[in-house]
């Protein structure tokens, strides 16, 4: 019974050694020049301007809904895809329904605007 | 592993007279979506097809056509036990018949006592019936689900469009945070009957609720089932809402827009209902005992709070908000009996519950008119001497509420009342007597809700100032008047049909 979980002990170990070995090793090996640019937040190679905590425009929020959306259409997808053949034309006509409904509302957003950036 | 059609058509043909009114709503709601965006020229001509495509310009008008569509669809399903479809997920039966014509009826209502509200409140009409053709769908999901999964989306399809439904006044802050608060509340109780379903599936080795019933009587340790019946439960009671999850209640009834608000006291109120008593009668068949003491004790405590806090109110929607509250308490005493009769009594009150409260919220919305927002008990002053045709169909309504007869009402009350007392004469101590004390306290809050109804009724017959603005009349507004109060006098005087209707209703226990 317990030994069953030997190969579980093993991953463990060999997950938490494996960023511990590449940090240690990549300091070894890397020139060490610190810098203060360095440490500065990335916005797309510019120099960031004001705080993070700001406010955002809405705009972001509606894209970051319709990217849930259409993410997770993504996920319903894969499974879909591997079992394909055993599922056959019955998997492809119910992905079609899935798929049109979301269509329906991709076309709405669509014509209501949500996507114009201006 | 269930196995693969092998001919997609004939699977869908097979099983889709279980889910037929859905479609139909669900296929309008999406044309009403796209409909929108298609406007027809103003000036088109006298032409035939430009007269009809313009009677089907407006969303109403749409909306209208769909729950028709779907209303014919379930006649002609009517009495024909389907049977489970899609995999044992879905069942018509004549339980989720009822319960899909109660929602239709409520819907519709919804719809024509709607649009002139919204033009008042100057806001977009295609998404709002969208919604609420959505939500109809999602609550008969719900009504016919016989699976945790589809029960679940059911809820959720439900949940969903009426959050958004809640905060359709974008303008106005308390709509606003009426919509936050349902959502955030409501995702948390939703939250908790997801806990329960998730142990309840662990226990029952099943998401289908007749294998769960069946399983579950086999276990030795109780404990588990317990918590998981507990949380089930206390979710349900929020939707539902039921003393001690009714906190939302009041700031999301007046903050809603009105319709919506009579929609939620209605229908959704009447879904969540529907799978108390899926879950309860089917998943927990024979736990009557474990079950009983504590929602006995919601019911009671949920009648007389509701009824005790809507004395105060000013705000006419508060108020009746606190009395739907209330009137939770009473159709649970159908549930709390756990009897044939208890699913009857419960049916029979939620009927007589969506004509009268229907009635009721259609009247507060003639009250609101341009710059009036007509919520507080004395904008309802002086109303019998400016339309008493209106004034005496709130009062049947009023009294219906209250359980006078021959009334809906009474009848309602009458048929829960019976069904616990018939318990309370057939089981032993200690339940014959928790069910006399159920009793006792139902039939002490009917006298303490008939004072705070009697306020507005005060107002309007012994009060002779009055607003000289017009009310807000409309078509629609007087179909719904009309319909809901020929409905609540013809359940009193005629009951008959309305008993058979829903004796008509039993949850197979296969």
């Amino acid at each position: 019974m317990l030994a069953s979980y030997v190969p579980i002990v093993i991953f463990i170990l060999v997950a938490l050694s494996l960023p511990v070995v590449g940090l240690v090793v990549g300091r070894l090996i890397r020139p060490y020049k610190p810098h203060a640019t360095k440490l500065m937040a990335y916005e797309c190679g510019v120099d960031p301007e004001g705080d993070a905590r700001d406010r955002f425009s809405i705009r972001f929020y509606i894209i970051a809904i319709l990217f849930v959306v259409f993410e997770v259409e993504t996920i319903f997808l894969f499974p879909w895809a591997i079992i394909y053949r055993r599922l056959a034309l019955f998997g492809f006509i119910e992905m079609l329904v899935f798929l049109g409904i979301l269509i329906v509302g991709y076309f709405y957003v669509w014509k209501k605007g949500a996507l114009e950036w201006v | 592993m269930p196995e693969v059609p092998q001919n997609p058509i004939e699977f869908f043909l097979q099983n889709a007279a279980a889910i037929g009114p859905q479609l139909h709503l669900i296929i309008w709601g999406m044309v009403i979506l796209c409909w929108g965006f298609w406007t027809l020229p103003r000036n088109g001509g006298r032409g035939l097809l430009y007269r009809f495509l313009r009677l089907f310009q407006h969303p109403a008008v749409l909306a209208v056509g769909g729950l028709t569509m779907a209303s014919l669809q379930l006649y002609r399903l009517w009495g024909v036990n389907s049977g489970p479809a899609f995999y044992n997920m879905i069942t018509l039966d004549s339980f989720a018949l009822y319960f899909d014509m109660l929602f239709l009826v409520a819907a519709f209502l919804v719809v024509i006592m709607s649009y002139k509200y919204l033009d008042i409140e100057e806001e977009q009409h295609t998404e709002y019936y969208a919604l609420i053709l959505f939500a109809t769908a999602g609550m008969m999901f719900m009504a016919g689900a016989i699976d945790l999964v589809s029960l679940f989306l059911g809820l959720e399809l439900m949940s969903l469009s009426t959050y958004v439904l809640v905060g359709f006044l974008r303008g106005r802050k308390r709509s606003n945070e009426a919509s936050l608060k349902y959502f955030l509340l409501g995702a948390f109780s939703t939250g908790i009957i997801l806990y329960g379903m998730s142990l309840l599936y662990g226990l029952g080795g099943s998401t289908n609720l007749h294998e769960i019933g069946r399983q579950i009587t086999q276990l030795e340790d109780n404990s588990l089932l317990t918590l998981s019946l507990l949380m089930m439960m206390a979710g349900l009671c929020f939707k539902i809402a039921a003393v001690p999850f009714h906190m939302w209640v009041p700031d999301v009834y007046e903050g809603a827009p009105t319709p919506i608000t009579a929609f939620m006291s209605v229908a959704v109120k009447a879904a969540a209902f529907a799978i108390f008593f899926r879950i309860f009668f089917v998943a927990f068949e024979g736990l009557w005992e474990l079950y009983v003491f504590p929602l006995a004790l919601i019911s009671m405590v949920t009648m007389t709070l509701g009824n005790v806090a809507a004395l105060t109110q000013q705000n006419v929607k508060r108020l009746l908000a606190y009395s739907s509250i209330s009137h939770a308490g009473f159709v649970l005493m159908g549930v709390v009996a756990g009897t044939e009769r208890g699913i009857t009594a419960s049916a029979i009150y939620l009927l007589a519950y969506t004509f009268m409260n229907l009635g009721i919220w259609a009247g507060v919305i003639l009250l609101r008119r341009k710059d009036i927002p007509g919520e507080r008990v004395e904008d309802f002053d002086g109303l019998f001497f400016r339309h008493p045709a209106v004034a005496v169909l709130m009062l049947i309504f009023f009294l219906s509420l209250a359980g006078i007869p021959p009334l809906a009402g009474f009848i309602a009350k009458y048929f829960v009342f019976t069904a616990v007392l018939e318990v309370a004469f057939t089981q032993g101590a200690p339940y014959s007597s928790l069910m006399v004390w159920l009793a006792v306290v139902g039939a002490l809050n009917v006298v303490v809700s008939m004072f705070y109804y009697f306020r507005i009724v005060v107002s309007m017959f012994m009060k002779t100032e009055y607003l000289p603005v017009p009310l807000s009349f409309s078509k629609g507004l007087v179909v719904v008047l009309v319909v809901t109060g020929v409905f609540t006098l013809l359940m009193g005087v005629y009951p008959q049909p309305f008993i058979q209707l829903a004796q008509f209703v039993n949850l197979p226990l296969i």
